[in-house]
C-alpha cells in the first residue's frame, strides 16, 4: 500500500506536459508542493486538487493524484461538497487572484467562513494571466494593462485582510522565490484543521514581470519584508535593525532597535483567537511597511464537516439510524381494507343528532 | 334562513372543491391543511391547491395580500384540486373579490360579515358592498359574523391577549365547514394540542373557536343541507398525504438507501423549491448531509465535488437558479459524473411570480447551455409520481453517468394527494459500481473516459482508490484518456459520445403508454403537472364518444422509443402546457407532425374545462390540409 511505502516527490508528478511559460513562478510552487507531499503522511489516492480556470488552475494535471480542473471561480465549492461525500480525503483549492478573488469572491469568502477542512492555496499573481494581461482584483491601482492603458482605478484587494474578515482559522504568505519558506508553510497549511489559505505571491514574467521585486530583488528585499515567526520580536532588515511598535492607538510603526527597548518590539502570535493582531499585520504593505510574510493565524476550531456529521450521530442517536420503512410514515396514516372501503383510519364519531 | 325545527338534510355527493381564501395572515393554507388531512384520514380522494401570494405580509385587507387553499375531496379517483370551487369561505371583502371569479355559478358564499366594513371594501377596491347590492345574486351567500363569534367564544380564556383574540376565528371557519360536511373534529383538536402544548391559552381558543364554529352549525340552522363525500375506493394498502416536495425529499433518501449511499444535497433557498432543502435536512438521521450554499452556483459545484467523491448527490432550485447554475451543469456533462438536478418551475422570466405555477423552462433545461450539452430530463405527472420520478433519476444519472433533471414545478410541489405508502422490500436496489485496483491486473490500464459497452458509462472511480489517481477537467479531451486534448477528431468524437450515451438511455426507459384507442382522431400530449387535467378532459371527451386517447410523457429527454410512433397513429396532436408552446415545438422538430399547442401562462394549472374545449375546437375544424 502507498502508505507504507515512502513516497518522493516523483511520484506525484503526472505524466502530462507541464505548459506554464519558462519562467513562470508557478513552476516553483508546483516543485515544492511534490516535494512536501510526500511528508504530510497522506496515500497519494487519498489527495485531491481541485482549481478553477487560469494559468494556475492547470495545477492538478500535473499532479499524480485525484484532481478536478474546474470552472472560473468556484473550485472552493466543489471541495466543500467533496469533503462532504469523504471527509478523510486531503484537499486542496489551487486559486488565482483573479479565480479566487473576482469570478469566485462569494466561494472563497464562505468557504473561509464555514471552515471546511481544505487547503486553499492562492496563487498572486496580480494580473489576469490565461487571458493573457488584463488587470486583476490584486492589481495595485494605476496598473497598466490592454483593459486600463491608463492606469487602473480600483483600489486593490487585500488577500491576507480578505481572508481574515472571512474568519479563517489559519492564514499564511509566503513566496514562490522562497523554497524553503513555502516548504514550512505549506506543511503547516495541510496539518492544519479546518481551512488553510495561503498566498502565494508568484511572478508572471510574461504579463507583470517584476511586481514583487521589492521583495525578491537581493539588494532589498531584507529591508522589505518581515518573517513572522510564532513568539519572535518583529525584527527585519539587512542588518536585523529595524522592529515594529506598536504606537498610538493600534498603529504599527517602524522603529530602529538602536533607539528603543527590546521588550517594545512586537512579539508574534498566531494563535490568538481575536484577529486584531493579524489583520494589523495584513494592512502592512509597502512603501511605508516591510510586508510579512509566514503564518498570520492558526487557531483551532471545530470545521464544517465534523459538525455535520456530529449532527447525523446526533440524529441518529435520538431517532435511531434511519429505516426506509419508517421514512414514509407521516403523522397522519389511514388504512384502506382489502374490502375497498376505505374507512379504516376514521377516528372519532361524528357528532350529529339528525 | 332555514326553519327551526325542520331537520338538516345529509346530501351524499361525489366531490366538492372547496376554497378557503383570506387575508395572508389569516391562517387559509393551516385551515385547508386541517380539513384536508381530516377528509385524507376518512379515505376521500384528495388534491389540493394552495394559492398564496409572494409576500410574507401584504398590506391586510387588499387584494395582493389574499391567500387561497383549495381542496377537493372525493369519493372517486380525481387528479385535479379542482376546476371551480363549489363552496368558498371568504374571511374579508378582498378574498371575496379575488375569488369569486372562479367560483361555480350557484356555488355557497360564507362570509365574515364583520370584515365587510367600509374600509376594508375600499381595500378590496368595492364600490358598494357585494352583500348588499345584487352582485352575488347568482350565488348561495351565508352572512357570518365569524369575528364576533369568534370573539364570544374564546374573549374570556385567561392569558388570551386581546391580539390572540382574532387569530382563532379561521378555526372558527374550519369548524363550521367540518359541521357542513359532517366532518369529526377530533384529528384537528388533536393536532391543535400537539402544535400548541406549550401555549395552554392558544390550544383553549383554538379548541373553542373550532367548537363554536361546528356548534353554530349545528344549532342555528342557516344551512339547511349537510354534505357527505363518502370515502374514495382507493387500493388497499396504508396512505398519507404527501405533497410533491415532501415525495421528492423522500425519493432522494430511498434512492441513496437503494443504492447504500450517502444522500448529499446542496441547495440555495429559493420558492418554491425550499422545502425540499427543509424536509431533507430534518432527515438527517438517514445519514443525508445538506448544505445550504452561498448561492445556487456554489449549490451545483458543491454537488459535482460530492458526486466526485462517490455519493449520492443533487441539488434542487427553480428557474432563476438554473439560470445561475448553467455553467456548473456543463462542468458536470463534461466531467460525466450522476448529479440530479431538480428545477421546481414558477412563472418567469427573471424573478417572474415566485409562488405561481409555470412549465417555462423545459427549453432552458434541454438547450440553456453553451455548447451540446445533452442531459437526461424527467417530469413527475403528481405529487407522488415525484417519489419515483426522483429514484428513477438517480437510476439513470449513475446508469449514464450523467445529470439528470427533475422537472417539477410549483404547483406540484405544493399541492397534495394520498399516497399509498411504498414498501421497501419490493423495490430494486441501485447497483452503482466504483472500479477497483484489481479491476486492472490483467494488463487492462484504467482509461477514465472509457466506455461501458453496455451503458456508455464512464467508470465512476472515486478519490481513495489506490492506484485509479486521475485528473478530470472541463477542457476538451482525448477520448479514453479523458487528457487535454483540442484535436479536432477528439472534440468531435467526445461531443458525440456524449449525446449517444444520453441517447442510448432509451433502451431502459418505458414506452409510452396510450391511455384510450391506439388510434384516432385526437391524442392530447403532456408532461409534467399537467397530467391531472388531461386525462380528466380526454377521459370526458371520451364519454362523448370522441375519438381522443392521451399519453403523458414523463421522460422529455430523450423521449420514448415508441413516441413517433404513437403520434403518426392520430390524426392530429394538441399539447396542452402552461408555457408558449416548448413542448410543441420539440415534438414538432423531432417528428415533423403538425402540433396544435395550447399554452397557458397565468400562473395558474389548468383547468379541466379548457382542455375540454379545445379538444372540441379542434375536432370540429375538421382535417382540413393535414396530409395535402
Ligand atoms: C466564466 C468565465 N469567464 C471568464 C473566463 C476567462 N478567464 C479565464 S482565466 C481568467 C483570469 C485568470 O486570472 P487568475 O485567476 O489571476 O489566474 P492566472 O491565469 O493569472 O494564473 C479569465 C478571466 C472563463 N474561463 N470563464
Ligand atoms: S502567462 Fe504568466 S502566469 Fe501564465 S504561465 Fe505565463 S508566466 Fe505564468
Amino acid at each position: 500500500m502507498s502508505d507504507t511505502i515512502k513516497l518522493n516527490r516523483k511520484d506525484f508528478r503526472s505524466d502530462q506536459t507541464v505548459r506554464w511559460c519558462p519562467g513562470c513562478g508557478d513552476y516553483a510552487i508546483l516543485a515544492q508542493v511534490q516535494k512536501v507531499l510526500p511528508d504530510i503522511g497522506v496515500p497519494k489516492e487519498n489527495i485531491v486538487f481541485i482549481s478553477g480556470i487560469g494559468c494556475s488552475s492547470r495545477f492538478p494535471y500535473y499532479m499524480n493524484t485525484y484532481g478536478i480542473h474546474s470552472i472560473h471561480g468556484r473550485a472552493p465549492t466543489l471541495a466543500a461538497g467533496l469533503k462532504l461525500a469523504n471527509p478523510d480525503l486531503t484537499v486542496f483549492v489551487i486559486t488565482g487572484d483573479g479565480d479566487g478573488l473576482s469570478i469566485g469572491g462569494n466561494h472563497l469568502l464562505h468557504a473561509c467562513r464555514r471552515n471546511v477542512d481544505i487547503n486553499i492555496l492562492l496563487f498572486n499573481n496580480r494580473i489576469y494571466g490565461l487571458t493573457k494581461g488584463q488587470y486583476s482584483p490584486t492589481s495595485l491601482p494605476g496598473t497598466r494593462t490592454k483593459t486600463s492603458p491608463m492606469g487602473s482605478l480600483e483600489q486593490a484587494f487585500n488577500p491576507i485582510s480578505v481572508a481574515l474578515a472571512a474568519e479563517a482559522t489559519f492564514v499564511a504568505r509566503t513566496i514562490d522565490r522562497e523554497q524553503r519558506h513555502m516548504g514550512e508553510i505549506l506543511r503547516r497549511a495541510a496539518a492544519h484543521r479546518g481551512t488553510s489559505f495561503v498566498e502565494i505571491l508568484t511572478n508572471c514574467l510574461i504579463f507583470n514581470d517584476g511586481t514583487f521585486s521589492d521583495v525578491t530583488d537581493r539588494e532589498i528585499r531584507d529591508d522589505n519584508r518581515l518573517r513572522l515567526e510564532q513568539g519572535q520580536p518583529m525584527i527585519f532588515g539587512q542588518d536585523n535593525d529595524k522592529g515594529i511598535r506598536m504606537s498610538g492607538c493600534f498603529e504599527p510603526e517602524v522603529v530602529s532597535l538602536d533607539d528603543v527597548d527590546a521588550e517594545d518590539i512586537l512579539v508574534h502570535n498566531d494563535k490568538l483567537e481575536g484577529s486584531q493582531l493579524a489583520y494589523m499585520l495584513s494592512r502592512m504593505t509597502r512603501p511605508d511597511f516591510p510586508v510579512p510574510f509566514g503564518v498570520f493565524r492558526d487557531v483551532d476550531h471545530l470545521t464544517y464537516e465534523e459538525g455535520v456529521f456530529q449532527q447525523v450521530e446526533r440524529a441518529q442517536a435520538a431517532r435511531g439510524v434511519g429505516e426506509l420503512k419508517d421514512l414514509y410514515v407521516a403523522s397522519d396514516t389511514w388504512m384502506v381494507d382489502d374490502d375497498r372501503n376505505g374507512h379504516n383510519g376514521h377516528k372519532g364519531a361524528i357528532h350529529d343528532e339528525d | 334562513m332555514a326553519e327551526p325545527g325542520k331537520p338538516v338534510q345529509i346530501k351524499v355527493v361525489d366531490d366538492v372543491v372547496i376554497r378557503f381564501a383570506g387575508d395572508s395572515g389569516d391562517g387559509m393554507q393551516l385551515t385547508g391543511t386541517q380539513f384536508t388531512n381530516t377528509a385524507a384520514i376518512i379515505g376521500n380522494d384528495i388534491s389540493t391547491l394552495p394559492d398564496y401570494p409572494a409576500e410574507i405580509r401584504a398590506p391586510a385587507g387588499t387584494l395582493a395580500g389574499v391567500s387561497g387553499f383549495q381542496v377537493h375531496l372525493a369519493s372517486a379517483d380525481i387528479h385535479t384540486p379542482g376546476d371551480e370551487p363549489h363552496v368558498l369561505i371568504a374571511m374579508n371583502p378582498a378574498a371575496l373579490k379575488a375569488s369569486l371569479r372562479n367560483l361555480a355559478p350557484g356555488g355557497t358564499i360564507i362570509v365574515n360579515t364583520d370584515e365587510f366594513t367600509r374600509g376594508n371594501l375600499r381595500k378590496a377596491e368595492y364600490e358598494s358592498n357585494p352583500l348588499e347590492d345584487d352582485s352575488l345574486q347568482n350565488y348561495m351567500v351565508h352572512t357570518v359574523p365569524i369575528t364576533t363569534l369568534n370573539r364570544n367564544a374564546v374573549e374570556d380564556i385567561e392569558g388570551l391577549f386581546a391580539k390572540g383574540i382574532n387569530r382563532s376565528r379561521n378555526f372558527f371557519a374550519l369548524g363550521l365547514t367540518f359541521w357542513m360536511y359532517d366532518r369529526s373534529l377530533d384529528n384537528t383538536i388533536a393536532w391543535i394540542e400537539k402544535k400548541f402544548q406549550k401555549r395552554p391559552e392558544i390550544v383553549e381558543a383554538n379548541r373553542r373557536a373550532l367548537q363554536a364554529g361546528y356548534n353554530y352549525g349545528n344549532t342555528t340552522r342557516t344551512f339547511q343541507i349537510r354534505y357527505r363525500v363518502k370515502p374514495a375506493h382507493l387500493p388497499p394498502g396504508i396512505y398519507r398525504k404527501i405533497t410533491g416536495s415532501e415525495a421528492i425529499a423522500l425519493g432522494m433518501v430511498t434512492a441513496s438507501e437503494l443504492a447504500d449511499k450517502p444522500l448529499v444535497y446542496c441547495s440555495y433557498p429559493i420558492t418554491p423549491a425550499s422545502d425540499i432543502l427543509h424536509n431533507l435536512a430534518s432527515l438527517k438521521h438517514f445519514d443525508v448531509r445538506t448544505f445550504q450554499a452561498e448561492d445556487e452556483i456554489a449549490a451545483m459545484g458543491a454537488a459535482i465535488g460530492a458526486a466526485f467523491g462517490g455519493a449520492f448527490a443533487a441539488t434542487g432550485t427553480s428557474g432563476p437558479g438554473v439560470a445561475l447554475k448553467s455553467e456548473a451543469i456543463n462542468l458536470a456533462v463534461a466531467l460525466e459524473l450522476p448529479v440530479v438536478i431538480v428545477d421546481v418551475q414558477r412563472g418567469g422570466p427573471s424573478t417572474g411570480l415566485p409562488t405561481k405555477v409555470e412549465q417555462s423552462d423545459l427549453l432552458q433545461v434541454m438547450y440553456g447551455r453553451n455548447g451540446e450539452s445533452p442531459v437526461v430530463v424527467l417530469a413527475p405527472s403528481t405529487p407522488s409520481d415525484c417519489f419515483d420520478i426522483t429514484i428513477e433519476a438517480f437510476r439513470l444519472a449513475v446508469r449514464g453517468m450523467s445529470p439528470v433533471f427533475v422537472l417539477a414545478d410549483g404547483y406540484l410541489a405544493n399541492s397534495a394527494e394520498p399516497w399509498a405508502l411504498p414498501d421497501p422490500e419490493s423495490m430494486e436496489p441501485i447497483a452503482v459500481k466504483h472500479p477497483k485496483p484489481e479491476d486492472f491486473q490483467n494488463g487492462s490500464k484504467f482509461l477514465p473516459y472509457g466506455r461501458d459497452p453496455e451503458t456508455m458509462g464512464r467508470p465512476w472511480a472515486i478519490p481513495g482508490t489506490p492506484q485509479l489517481e486521475h485528473r478530470v477537467g472541463g477542457l476538451g479531451k482525448q477520448p479514453g484518456t479523458g487528457n487535454v486534448s483540442h484535436m479536432p477528431e477528439d472534440h468531435q468524437q467526445m461531443v458525440a459520445e456524449r449525446a449517444a450515451k444520453v441517447a442510448s438511455l432509451v433502451d431502459v426507459i418505458p414506452d409510452l403508454k396510450v391511455i384510450g384507442e391506439d388510434t384516432g382522431d385526437l391524442l392530447v400530449i403532456g408532461w409534467g403537472s399537467t397530467y391531472g387535467a388531461i386525462l380528466q378532459a380526454v377521459q370526458r371527451a371520451q364519454r362523448d364518444g370522441k375519438r381522443v386517447s392521451a399519453a403523458h410523457l414523463r421522460y422529455l429527454n430523450p423521449f420514448p422509443g415508441n413516441l413517433g410512433d404513437v403520434m403518426a397513429r392520430f390524426d392530429r396532436i394538441l399539447v396542452p402546457e402552461m408555457n408558449m408552446g416548448q413542448l410543441a415545438m420539440l415534438l414538432q422538430a423531432r417528428y415533423l407532425q403538425e402540433i396544435n399547442s395550447l399554452p397557458k401562462v397565468q400562473g395558474q394549472p389548468f383547468k379541466i374545462s379548457e382542455i375540454r374545449n379545445k379538444i372540441d375546437e379542434i375536432l370540429s375544424q375538421g382535417l382540413g390540409t393535414v396530409g395535402d
